[in-house]
């Protein structure tokens, strides 16, 4: 299991104050730049992103690698998958 | 449960109302699939038509008159006067703008710039007086078929 705190950052995206759908929107265009494998950092604050943002990986193919609130903000990180 | 490879996940939307806040919904649920990766396809039909009209698709208004739901509180008496459904549709879009959230034209090529297809209803077209030239750039004029055949290979159908 890859361990969140020692994981390479490729790329970190501020989706703060952003609702539905702009931040899977937005992590969809950043992660379609990056390589697979590579990490993306994804930072919101709509309470929908708690379940958007897994629901997104798991239906890109990419991998989930942490969901962690800290107070109203959601900190997600996302490694591409090979597609 | 492993995705089918063979071939991306589809979504087929009607989109039957034309008014600003029922614009909504079928463009972020399209902008959304396609960034999951999917196929989507949007058939605007009656009402909904007017989403792609070049015409009208940035001037989309909110009802005032029998909407008991919307951004102002007015006994449908009241709905029927002058300027209520101009206050109403200012009222959404300074709620849009404050939530950051884009506006119609600027979801419509969000979705467009991602790859959803428009589908624009010919019978509507037909019955409204609504010709090519009318309609806003990248829209396939289909009649139900058309729109039906698409449909039939989506995973999701939804009629707003």
């Amino acid at each position: 299991m890859t361990d969140p705190d020692t994981t390479q950052v490729d790329k970190t995206l501020d989706c703060s104050g952003l609702l539905c759908p702009l931040p899977v929107y937005k992590a969809a265009l950043a992660l379609a730049a990056m390589g697979p494998g590579e990490v993306l950092e994804l930072v919101c604050t709509d309470p929908g992103s708690l379940e958007d943002v897994p629901a997104m990986a798991r239906q890109r193919g990419d991998r989930l690698i942490s969901a962690e609130r800290r107070g109203a903000t959601q900190v997600f990180l996302v490694e591409k998958g090979a597609a | 449960m492993m995705a089918d490879q063979a071939r991306p996940k589809r979504i087929a939307l009607v989109a039957s109302k034309g008014t600003l806040d029922m614009a909504y919904p079928p463009l972020i649920l399209a902008t959304t699939a396609v960034s999951l990766g999917w196929e989507a396809g949007i058939y605007f039909t009656f009402y909904g038509l007017d989403i792609i009209n070049r015409h009208r698709f940035q001037r989309l208004k909110v009802a005032s008159l029998a909407n008991p739901s919307g951004p102002i509180q007015l006994p449908n008496l009241l709905g029927a006067i002058p300027g209520a459904t101009k206050a109403a549709t200012t009222m959404m879009r300074k709620w849009m703008r404050r939530a950051a959230m884009p506006s119609i034209p600027e979801f419509i090529d969000m979705a467009q710039g991602l790859g959803v297809r428009f589908f624009a209803c010919s019978t509507t077209m037909g019955v409204m007086g609504v010709g090519e030239s009318d309609l806003i750039d990248g829209c396939d004029i289909a009649g139900a078929a058309a729109f039906l055949d698409f449909a039939a290979d989506s995973d999701v159908q939804l009629f707003v």
